[in-house]
């Protein structure tokens, strides 16, 4: 059996196939717990963007370009920065200052959880779900873009 | 005090860094040391932060008997941790590819060879 | 020149070793901010992790430049390994 030029043998794809769905949810069950369970945004992006790591090793980078460019890796970081400040600019109309926590006591995410020791309730923490997600999108695209242009650009034919 | 072994355990790898980073010729080398650097700072605010037998600072299912705030530990160095370790990813891949860089340019990674900047 | 940097280095390890001899000691923080932050997250933020209520409420703007840090990180990565023949 003949190796591909680049990425690694079959065996070693099919389970990087396999993985790569899980880690994706495992990334968003971190980001979107940000505010009750150790986690949040940078770490559940991180997690993210180890998914599209794996995948550069296994598939190779120029597979992996050809399904998502490194354009639209970088829209992704753009817009969890545009939500980011969005979501800023909305507390400075909506409440006092920027960034300020406008959502408490309202229907979404507005929920005060009872003091001390509590299950956890997912529909708690006023903007910090929003700003977690803006975030995490924001640390996806950022690591991933990165690894993928490194990757692109370190090839010994890329010069 | 000299029981305090985790500020020690910190300076030791500020320690070991800084002597990559003066003493090696090699431009990995020299990243790898401002990576561990890095690493004893954020050890360094993490016990800096650190409460004596404290839990994390989550409320979630938390074990009922903990004293609240005495029994957790402080949740502000835990976060400036955690920009420190963004930065410092940001600042990684920012170096890594000026080596790239270098190594293209002069076909070298000894620092001793790449001079021409001097002349 | 090198002799010179050692002697500046191992100066500089004593001065690390006896700060860290001088420290106060390990695991009795001064806590009065932290305390507050521990006791009222859950009332002004309504986030169980006084972690996450740090990072994305009482200190927000250092979380903006933080994002402001990896963008710039990003930008300066794609400008480096920038292919000549497309894009020109």
């Amino acid at each position: 059996m003949t190796m591909p030029d680049e990425g690694l043998s079959p065996v070693v794809r099919v389970i990087a196939a396999m993985l790569f769905p899980f880690i994706l949810i495992f990334s968003l069950y971190v980001i979107l717990h940000g505010h009750l369970t150790p986690g949040g945004g940078f770490q559940g992006g991180a997690i993210g963007a180890s998914a599209v790591v794996m995948l550069i090793v296994a598939y190779g980078a120029r597979w992996v370009e050809s399904k998502a460019g490194e354009e639209s890796v970088s829209v992704l970081e753009s817009l969890g920065g545009l939500m980011f400040v969005v979501t800023g600019l909305l507390g400075f109309l909506l409440a006092a200052t920027f960034l300020s926590n406008f959502l408490v006591g309202e229907v979404l995410f507005g929920e005060i959880p009872t003091f001390g020791s509590n299950p956890g309730i997912l529909n708690t923490g006023g903007t910090l779900p929003l700003l977690n997600i803006a975030v995490g999108l924001k640390v996806i695209g950022g690591l991933a873009s990165v690894v993928l242009i490194m990757a692109l650009g370190s090839r010994r034919d890329a010069a | 005090m000299i029981n305090n072994v985790p500020f020690f355990a910190v300076m030791l790898l500020i320690a070991i860094g800084l002597y990559t980073i003066l003493f090696k010729r090699n431009l990995i080398k020299i990243a790898m040391g401002i990576v561990i650097v890095e690493a004893g700072v954020n050890l360094f605010l993490i016990t800096l932060g650190y409460r004596e037998g404290g839990l994390a600072p989550i409320y979630t299912h938390l074990p009922s008997g903990v004293e609240i705030p005495g029994g957790l530990v402080l949740p502000v160095p835990q976060a400036l941790t955690l920009t420190s370790i963004v930065i410092g990813v940001a600042i990684l891949a920012l170096i890594l590819s000026f080596v790239v860089r270098i190594y293209r340019h002069y076909e070298t990674l000894d620092s001793r060879n790449i001079r021409r900047l001097k002349e | 020149m090198r002799k010179i940097a050692a002697l500046v280095f191992l100066v500089f390890v004593a001065f690390l070793l006896y700060g860290a001899y001088e420290m106060r000691d390990f695991g009795r923080p001064p806590s009065d901010m932290d305390d507050y932050i521990i006791e009222n997250s859950q009332n002004e933020t309504g986030a169980n992790n006084a972690v996450t209520a740090v990072v994305f409420d009482y200190r927000g703007y250092d979380t903006l430049g933080e994002a402001t840090v990896l963008f710039t990180a990003v930008a300066g990565v794609m400008a480096m390994f920038r292919r000549r023949d497309d894009h020109a």
